[in-house]
């Protein structure tokens, strides 16, 4: 025990890098849903096509050969990545295909009445989205957001594999230099525990306190 | 700075992509049953168990989702020694966490599909004067199996994508098997295209397979 304290900064260090890449990865997977899931939705049949396929080949992968490839990919051009940053685009193209998905259904699922009613009273597409499609699908998108954003951060844990120095690379150096793993592991869970669960209970609430709005 | 493409040189590693899809295979397909086994236990105490013993399944359940799957195979692989356990290599000891890992999601799973078994049949089965263990082998549990085989199936195929992981323990399945090319080799983009079409393919396959066996075993409501 006394030698995850002396460890304490490098965990902290750690744990601030994974909490980095979560944030960063989220607000990545974020923007990329958005825009994918409306173009799922509205764009020409063409785009829709390859965001299909996009979508479906993202959601096939497993995270970790996301984050291998593109850590590795970048050599083709003689070129190289740095780890955390890899690993942040590769969670983000993950998320934002898993909530391109949450977009799609989440506006997709919309009683047809509310559009229909919108058309009729003249609203132009954009005002249609803002005013009426967007305040009445995104407390649906909010749980399965939650959940992608703990999905997420998990997933930075995978970083330490292509040698990120987050929370799992600097328990797994403690491990290695003082051989004394329980500590160390259950340190590290702790702290992941106590941030996902904090965040899917968020998620939770949220859920609740929407699930009364439905029209 | 031109990237040459190698093919024939990957081609040669063919068999350890095929070998590693046969261990990728076999291990989700242990860790489905070993979790299966727990989500059945944990899924039948949380339903008919007194209140009391709701606690500690949800405990497991959190504890287990909230943390990455990768602590928990270095939890089994380096960890459980010092806890007396020394049987583990690195294969047992990832299928040891991708089954706790497992029993986790199917907990819930079971759960929910025991619970949306109308009380009409349990009630039906009672009056026809079987016992509990006949209620339970002839009546719930074929009924909850058709009720939860679409989770089940999808489970499956993400406990498939999530072996992947285990290369983090050199265990030489598909990603292992991609990284060491890729390493060996330099030819990156062929590398990992073999991999992504390996899972891509299989998780296609799969998923169709499923499909099929959901829909010979559909329960007419």
């Amino acid at each position: 025990v006394s030698a995850v304290l002396s460890w304490a900064p490098q965990l902290m260090a750690g744990l601030l890098l994974t909490l980095e890449m979560t944030v960063v990865a989220i607000g990545l997977s974020s923007a990329v849903g958005f825009c994918g899931g409306l173009g799922l939705l509205y764009g020409p049949l063409p785009l829709r096509a390859v965001l299909r396929v996009c979508v479906d080949c993202v959601r096939g992968l497993p995270v970790l050969v996301l984050i291998f490839a593109v850590y590795y990919l970048p050599g083709v051009a003689a070129m190289s990545i740095d780890a955390p940053t890899a690993a942040t685009i590769a969670l983000g193209i993950f998320g934002g295909a898993h909530l391109s998905e949450v977009v799609r259904g989440g506006i997709g699922s919309l009683p047809r009445l509310q559009l229909e009613a919108a058309k009729a009273i003249g609203l132009t597409s954009g005002q249609r989205l803002q005013l009426i499609v967007l305040p009445l699908a995104i407390p649906r998108m909010v749980p399965p957001w939650v959940n992608t954003g703990v999905e997420v951060l998990k997933g930075t844990s995978l970083a330490s594999l292509i040698g990120a120095a987050d929370l799992l690379y600097i328990a797994q150096s403690g491990v290695g230099t003082t051989f004394d793993p329980l500590p160390f592991y259950m340190c590290a869970a702790a702290i992941y525990f106590s941030f996902c669960f904090a965040l899917s209970r968020f998620g939770t609430a949220l859920e609740d306190r929407y699930r009364y709005r439905e029209y | 700075v031109t990237y040459v493409f190698n093919w024939p040189i990957v081609f040669t590693y063919l068999p350890a992509f095929i070998g590693g899809l046969g261990i990728g295979l076999g291990i989700a397909l242990a860790a489905l049953v070993l979790g299966s086994i727990i989500g059945l236990a944990l899924a039948s105490v949380a339903t008919d168990w007194p209140a009391l013993f709701m606690r500690p399944v949800r405990i497991y359940v959190e504890v287990i989702r909230n943390v990455p799957l990768l602590l928990w195979a270095y939890f089994a692989f380096y960890g459980l020694p010092r806890l007396g356990v020394r049987s583990l290599d690195n294969y047992s000891s990832f299928v040891a966490a991708l089954s706790l890992y497992a029993g986790a999601y199917l907990t819930e799973v079971f759960r929910s599909g025991l619970a949306s078994i109308p009380a009409r049949y349990r009630e039906a089965a009672k009056s026809l004067g079987l016992t509990a263990s006949q209620r339970l082998l002839i009546v719930t549990l074929p009924l909850m199996f058709r009720i939860v085989l679409p989770s089940l199936s999808n489970t499956f195929i993400s406990l498939f994508k999530d072996t992947s992981i285990a290369a983090a323990l050199a265990v030489p399945e598909v990603t292992f098997t991609a990284q060491r090319v890729n390493i060996d080799t330099f030819r990156i983009i062929e590398a990992w295209s073999i991999a992504s079409v390996i899972y891509l393919g299989v998780g296609y396959f799969l998923a169709n397979l499923l499909r099929l066996l959901e829909r010979r075993t559909r329960m007419v409501r």
